[in-house]
């Protein structure tokens, strides 16, 4: 066996493996542990398969950032998960019964799918570039738009999720920047005729 | 053994049956469930980077980036609303949360 099935079979087990531990562990930190696990597993078959700069990426905004957001808010609610874990069994019939339907489903996907004899392959860079370098060729000319659109949803998710979370509280002094601009001479500067050697 | 498409499509097969088994057995947690979302969409990052690779076809991978970076904003904005909500209502379980209700 070859160093890469070697790696896939490594990979794909721990990843399917720690992805089954994130749904059934009772405590959510240790769900957002093998998350990250699955994480880092899903970023290495990404390597494998040759898609570097997604693997990179999937570990910098997955692992750096979605999880440690996942972790933080997991630990911040003061919240009682065990008391959420009830109805578990009981819902294990349906919920392996609807996991069976996809399950069949893609099964059938997988086995019976086929690629159109007049699909086109969109403009790939040709030649031996890299990864990253083909994937950015494509993405700033072709999908110019696409990626504009994308930093527009960043800065929403951003902007959504400070307003929400802000709190203003009462008895905090606060720099109110309007208020500041719209001062002028009059109302800011007074004139005093102060007399000699006498304090104002 | 050599490792081909059909490998890559069956693993991401049962990483989204799991995350759709985690979102009914887990009903009651929004949390596990965001969690849930987050492994789906994973199966289908991997779908994508695995045709994308097979087909030497790079709009695979470009796809991958945007749905990663939906669902970044996704995980961000969800998670801001859970702790604005546990703020006003001092509670985030799932069947409490039917305001709505007609």
């Amino acid at each position: 066996m070859q160093a890469d099935a070697i790696f896939f079979w490594v990979f794909s087990t721990v990843l399917v493996v720690s992805a089954l531990a994130v749904i059934l562990a009772k405590n959510p930190v240790h769900s957002v542990l093998f998350l990250i696990l699955a994480f880092v597993n899903a970023a290495g078959l990404f390597l494998l398969m040759g898609a570097e700069f997604l693997g990179m990426i999937l570990i910098v905004v997955y692992v750096g950032a979605v999880a440690v957001l996942f972790l933080f808010v997991v630990m911040l609610l003061d919240v009682d998960f065990a008391e959420m874990k009830q109805g578990f069994v009981q819902y294990l019939p349906i919920g392996a019964l609807i996991a069976l339907c996809v399950a069949f489903e893609l099964v059938f996907v997988t086995l019976h799918w086929g690629r159109s004899p007049t699909a086109a392959i969109a403009a790939t860079p040709s030649g031996t570039i890299a990864n990253t370098a083909a994937l950015g060729r494509v993405l700033y000319t072709h999908y110019f738009y696409f990626f504009q659109a994308a930093g527009m949803i960043l800065l929403t998710a951003m902007i959504g999720a400070i307003v929400l979370t802000l709190r203003h509280k009462v008895g905090v002094k606060r720099q109110n920047i309007a208020d500041q601009v719209a001062r002028s001479p009059a109302t800011a500067v007074e004139v005093r005729k102060v007399a000699s050697r006498a304090g104002i | 053994m050599i490792i081909g498409l059909t490998h890559y499509l069956t693993l991401a097969a049962i990483l989204f049956t799991i995350g759709i088994a985690g979102i009914i057995l887990n009903h009651k947690n929004i949390i596990v469930i965001l969690m849930s979302v987050e492994l789906i969409l994973l199966a289908v990052n991997i779908n994508l980077v695995a045709f994308s690779t097979q087909s030497g076809d790079l709009t695979g991978q470009v796809f991958a980036l945007f749905i990663l970076t939906v669902a970044a904003a996704e995980a961000a904005i969800g998670l801001a609303i859970l702790v604005a909500y546990y703020r006003n209502r001092g509670s985030i379980a799932v069947e409490d949360i039917n305001a709505l209700k007609g």
